[in-house]
């Protein structure tokens, strides 16, 4: 689903974010990506969106090749991704429904079936008695939530999510975590970054670690295999 | 369909949310295009006016006042004869008095004449009707024998149909300028929206927005704010139009001559409509085209 070769992001003016980095990542696959902040974590997850193209090497999403990927066909690349942003990205001048509305406007769904989609995804991350809401009034918890249900409202194949735990209190951050493997075992492959080891300690992932922009050799301490 | 609808609905309640921005950008639009549009009316006005009042070309001969009647009928064989005359009327003097005395109404003081101060005097409707033709026809006709005067009585409608010709320029001039500046004014108002919805369209292409979908609700806001312009402009030269009528009638009234503006043909609205609908849709997307090229997520 998503295939890492030699890939390498150089940013003009020098600065050297990936370096190297292989991996593979299946179909339904929930994978963690870990490491310091700065070590290009939220790059890696803009190469898959192509918010970002690499500098060399080859990505593989969705078996799209997006070294080579057209500006005209990204939108139809995005469709498939649903991305949770650090920064939440969500839009202020609209309340919660029309938020999670907008990827359903974007690729043009009726009426009807834009109206159940949305409730459901609310529904899922419990929002659904805050639909009328401006989302400046939601706490951080319930903002993060919103995107993810925006994410999600497509039924994308692919869910990648920068931080999403990034300033939640625990309590929220497993709430968080607790979606995610809801999705995950309905079929979604998950990319999920985050620095927050504390999530990690009770979750038997697969597990990636960038250190300086390189991919580090799984060790034996911290790889816990068993996804499924 | 339904989506194009919803489209122009929300479009319009975003030109709306600023009531008084939007107003006065319609209203600005519609003075720009109503000056053009309002002098091509009068200049319409005045072409009809025209052809109504010099309708055909004839050249008038008046005969000098020793003419005897063997002269008269000398010349008008001649006249008959000429190659370039379609026809000829002969007026008396006396018939001519008679007129006179019925059309300005001034009966009793002419009836106080001792004698009749008219020439007999000649018709002449030529076959061409160009102005360079009758000149030539009237110069010729002036030089016969017991002609005092030949006079070209359209000859007035000439130099008008030369000053129209002038006006029309100034029009297509004026017209030219302020399309411009209409489009400027879109160009303008979408830059500002565009800023303004930055974020939007941020998110937009995060999300899978093709540049179709992004751009199709500024193209939309451009043609919609040139179609009510050019609305403002229809409203503003039909007001100024009743106004004036309004002024006529007691003019028209005394003069006992049918005087009145007409306004823009549907024809002419629809052609008015269509263009500044066209104008902000062009403003538009030329604005769309240079600056969303520059939002790109990060």
């Amino acid at each position: 689903m998503i295939s890492f070769n030699q890939v390498h992001k150089r940013y003009p003016g020098g600065y050297h974010a990936l370096k190297n980095v292989s991996f593979d990542v299946s179909k339904g696959e929930m994978v963690f990506l870990t490491g310091h902040s700065g070590a290009g974590k939220s790059t890696l997850l803009k190469l898959i969106a192509a918010i970002e193209r690499p500098s060399l090497g080859s990505l593989i999403v969705n078996n799209q090749n997006i070294r080579v990927l057209k500006e005209r066909a990204l939108p139809y690349l995005r469709r498939n991704l649903g991305i949770i942003f650090q920064d939440h990205k969500l839009l202020f001048d609209r309340n919660v429904f029309e938020n999670v509305m907008l990827p359903l406007q974007i690729c043009g769904f009726d009426y009807r079936e834009s109206h159940k989609r949305v409730r459901a995804a609310l529904d899922k991350v419990g929002l659904l008695n805050r639909e009328k809401s401006n989302p400046i009034t939601l706490s951080g918890g319930e903002q993060q939530r919103l995107c993810i249900a925006r994410a999600i409202v497509n039924r994308p194949i692919i869910l990648l999510a920068d931080e999403p735990t990034g300033n939640l209190d625990s309590e929220y951050a497993h709430e968080i975590m607790a979606i995610f493997k809801s999705f995950h075992q309905v079929g979604v492959t998950l990319l999920i970054s985050t620095h927050d080891e504390g999530v990690l300690l009770d979750t038997n992932v697969r597990r990636l670690t960038l250190k300086h922009g390189e991919l580090q050799p799984a060790s034996p301490s911290t790889n816990l295999t068993g996804s499924d | 369909m339904r989506h194009a609808l919803t489209l122009i609905i929300s479009v319009l309640r975003r030109m709306f949310a600023s009531r008084l921005a939007g107003m006065l950008n319609i209203l600005v639009i519609g003075i720009a295009l109503s000056l053009p549009a309002g002098m091509y009316v009068m200049l319409q006005n005045v072409q009809g006016l025209v052809t109504k009042l010099s309708g055909a070309p004839q050249v008038s001969l008046f005969l000098t006042m020793d003419a005897k009647s063997d002269d008269v009928r000398k010349l008008r064989i001649q006249l008959y004869k000429h190659p370039s005359i379609k026809h000829v009327e002969f007026i008396a003097r006396d018939q001519a008095l008679e007129q006179l005395k019925i059309s300005t109404g001034l009966t009793d003081v002419i009836g106080g004449l001792k004698q009749n101060p008219l020439p007999d005097a000649f018709i002449v409707y030529p076959k061409q009707e160009d102005a360079i033709t009758l000149e030539a026809l009237r110069n010729e006709l002036a030089k016969l024998p017991n002609v005092e005067l030949a006079q070209l009585d359209s000859s007035w409608a000439y130099k008008l149909e030369a000053l129209l010709k002038f006006g029309r320029m100034v029009v297509l001039i004026l017209a030219s300028l302020l399309s411009l500046a209409l489009v400027a004014i879109t160009f303008n108002t979408i830059r500002l929206q565009i800023l303004t919805q930055r974020d939007e369209i941020e998110v937009a292409k995060l999300i899978g927005a093709t540049n179709g979908f992004i751009r199709r609700p500024f193209l939309y806001f451009g043609a919609m704010q040139g179609l009510l312009g050019g609305g403002m402009a229809w409203l503003i030269i039909s007001l100024s139009l009743t106004l004036l009528n309004w002024q006529l009638t007691p003019l028209s009234q005394l003069y006992a001559f049918q005087l009145a503006l007409n306004s823009l043909t549907p024809g002419d609205s629809l052609t008015l409509l269509l263009f500044s609908l066209y104008l902000g849709w062009l403003g538009a997307w030329l604005s769309v085209t240079r600056h969303l090229s520059q939002i790109e997520p990060s």
